[in-house]
């Protein structure tokens, strides 16, 4: 049966607040990972990990996270800004990812900003529409 | 002393779990200190030992290719004291592994008492920290650690070392 997306918010919330100790209150849609949940690296791999087990779905942290490997590719960043070539990319692979804010000033200190709670929402939804 | 806070396994499925044994001892230095007059096994190293037990079974998992870092805690409850004398188990499970990480689940016991539940994440860690470059060899799995496996995969782990 198809999961809501309030159902599907409700367990990534739970998801993230086993996996960076947090209060239920503190994961709203709009908190950013890193500054607002203080999301590390190695935290990004247990989520991967846990919202696997969660909704039985197959998550490659390219797919959810690629920010990494684009963001050490010259022709994706230059002079701490987004290339119009890298904010195309980053569209491509983001799809569950909002950037209209983003766009007028795609300064690279912003872009964890974009990683919110909402992205996995969206992501896992999109992956179990198309299961 | 030496850095090894396991004396020997007793299961080792590989790629699956792993149950390790050590017996505590008041020869060990810290419990003297640890407390004065109440000497117990500190928590900390119990920890050590279940990413000892966990790590060797992260990193057998793919033939210890792998340089397999102790990357996060994700829980550590304790329910007694361990006291010299004590004989306990860790047992540890491999929940998921992917090219950059695993995550393990385990408990120690005492006998049919449990003594904590700890599970951990390992960081793959020339597959993270976006390309930074660690030395080829691999340093985490040394001779010490492989030696535990004697007798559980063979020549594996030794043969593994010196290629």
């Amino acid at each position: 049966m198809a999961m809501s997306r309030e159902e599907i918010f409700e367990e990534v919330q739970e998801v993230l607040v086993d996996a960076l100790g947090l209060d239920d209150d503190e994961v709203t849609e709009e908190a950013t990972l890193m500054g607002d949940l203080g999301a590390e690296s190695i935290d990004f791999l247990d989520i991967v990990f846990r919202l696997e087990k969660s909704f039985g779905i197959k998550v490659p942290r390219e797919e959810l996270f690629p920010a990494e490997s684009l963001m050490n590719n010259p022709e994706f960043v230059s002079n701490g800004k987004v290339t119009e070539k890298g904010l195309a990319e980053f569209k491509a692979k983001l799809p569950h990812t909002d950037f209209s804010g983003f766009e007028s000033d795609p300064d690279i200190n912003k872009l964890p900003d974009l990683f919110t709670v909402k992205s996995i929402v969206n992501f896992v939804e999109q992956k179990l529409n198309a299961a | 002393m030496r850095w090894i806070w396991i004396d020997k396994f007793i299961e080792f499925n590989s790629g699956k779990s792993a149950v390790a044994l050590k017996n505590v001892t008041l020869a060990e230095e810290h419990l003297h200190d640890h407390f004065p007059g109440f000497p117990v096994m500190p928590e900390c190293l119990m920890i050590e030992g279940m990413a000892q037990t966990a790590g060797i079974l992260v990193g057998e998992a793919r033939n210890f290719d792998e340089k397999v870092i102790l990357a996060k805690i994700k829980k550590a409850a304790f329910f007694d004291f361990v006291r010299p004398g004590d004989t306990i188990t860790l047992h540890a499970e491999i929940e998921s592994i992917s090219e950059e990480a695993a995550s393990t689940v385990g408990r120690i016991m005492r006998g049919d008492d449990l003594i904590a539940e700890i599970s951990l994440m390992f960081s793959h860690i020339d597959n993270n920290l976006a390309g930074k470059e660690f030395p080829e060899e691999n340093f985490v799995f040394t001779d010490m650690f492989n030696s535990l496996l004697t007798g559980f995969i063979g020549d594996k782990a030794s043969s593994e070392q010196s290629t």
